[in-house]
């Protein structure tokens, strides 16, 4: 049974776990977009790196493809971690702004702008669906075509394989599927809509409510906590609100 | 969809052991025949290996050396790496299109010709240079040697039976 060090917390893992396992195990929540536990570990997203170090140097390596070795002195949440992964969230959003899950993620990791040109892909190559289809449902119906900026998940030949179901587990799984908040600022890159709207969004926008769930933009940012000092621009969004 | 002839597929399957290592030499093998991969084929392939046709079709838009549409009989590999760049290659290039007719890199429409770019083959102290059916190489290429370097193959094309292309020959001015 190896002993490695998470945190400062010696922990005694099952043999063949992954780092990341193990974090969750100790109930640490690492981050991922690409790593789903009924698939195999895939490494692409780079969400959930850590910080591994092992004597002298430490290096970034992403948790869900490291085994959880003997001796193993891991940091998942260091200031370098942090740095790397709000990076790499402010990329994942400048790709695709109109997804749920990355904007959640975004708002849950206090990234307050995006730097970069929204580009509105609709993918991350996070290969989700496509391990899903061979994994899961046996079917391997959709795969990966092309290298580089090319590279985009088609059927063979565009044409409808005649192995798909057309079961819907890749939509299932898809971690961009889901629009994010259609609320006051839908068209913005970095979603933090509630951010700066003085009442709380349901008694303002009904039906355009924010999906958020929870709210993170409304924890972090919004009215009710002070302390963290971001102050409601009230005036500048009367034309929303009304009066 | 061209008519494919499925006939030289099984002889070249027979060759190999139905497991999924033998996708890539098996893939390149049937690019050397056909000169491109017939979608036929490699369903045919992904039939035999008990390999899914996404993966086949991954592996074969992944590499360069494959190609889903049919390739000329002789490919032109024009270097566009830093050094051959520098040396004058985008105009040998443009010379290349110019006297092939072809707007941009491609395949002629006698499917005699391919025109590649690449970015580097390794021999910068020869730039700018060409390399042809990935074994011939030209090197110093200038505007005036093209003409000369695309009769060779040309001719060698027209000539029925012709002896087997000399190694590393050099094209004359």
């Amino acid at each position: 049974m190896p002993t490695l060090k998470i945190n400062g917390i010696e922990v005694e893992v099952e043999k063949g776990m992954t780092v990341l396992e193990a974090a969750r195990f100790l109930g640490i929540p690492i981050p991922t977009l690409c790593h789903e536990d009924a698939l195999q570990p895939y490494g692409a997203c780079r969400l959930c790196l850590v910080e591994v170090s092992n004597g002298r140097k430490t290096t970034l390596q992403a948790s869900c493809c490291l085994p959880a070795d003997d001796g193993l002195v891991v940091f998942t949440h260091s200031a370098r971690v942090e740095r790397a992964r709000k990076l790499l969230l402010e990329m994942y959003v400048a790709t695709c702004p109109s997804s749920k899950r990355i904007q959640d993620m975004a708002s849950a990791m206090g990234l307050r702008e995006c730097r970069y040109e929204a580009k509105h892909e609709t993918c991350i190559q996070c290969g989700l669906c496509v391990r899903m289809c061979e994994q899961q449902m046996m079917a391997g119906a959709i795969g990966f075509s092309g290298r580089g900026v090319n590279r985009s998940v088609t059927r063979p030949f565009d044409m409808t394989s005649e192995l798909c179901r057309q079961c819907g587990a890749c939509l299932f799984i898809c971690p961009v599927c889901e629009s994010r908040c259609q609320g006051p600022q839908a068209e913005s890159t970095l979603c933090n809509g509630c951010l700066n709207i003085s009442t709380v969004c349901f008694q303002s926008y009904d039906n355009a409510m924010c999906f958020l769930e929870p709210c993170h933009a409304c924890e972090i940012g919004g009215p009710f906590r002070a302390d963290v000092g971001v102050k409601p621009r009230s005036k500048d969004l009367t034309h929303i609100v009304g009066k | 969809m061209p008519q494919v002839e499925m006939d030289k597929v099984e002889p070249l399957l027979e060759q190999y052991e139905d497991q999924r290592l033998n996708l890539i030499p098996i893939l390149q093998d049937v690019q050397e025949t056909y000169r491109y991969l017939p979608e036929l084929v490699l369903r045919r392939i992904s039939k035999k290996l008990r390999v899914p046709l996404t993966e086949v079709y991954q592996v074969a838009t992944f590499y360069r050396c494959f190609s889903l549409v049919p390739r000329g009989k002789h490919v032109i590999q024009v270097c566009l790496g830093t050094a051959c760049h520098v040396r004058g290659a985008p105009r040998v290039l443009d010379r290349i299109l110019r006297d092939l007719k072809l707007p941009h890199a491609g395949t002629t429409e006698d499917l005699q010709f391919t025109v590649e770019t690449v970015r580097c083959i390794g021999c910068c102290g020869l730039a700018p240079v060409a390399r042809v059916d990935n074994t011939n190489t030209h090197p110093h290429l200038t505007q005036a040697k093209v003409g000369g370097l695309l009769k060779k193959y040309q001719e060698k094309a027209e000539a029925p039976k012709a002896a087997k292309p000399d190694e590393a020959s050099h094209a004359k001015a």
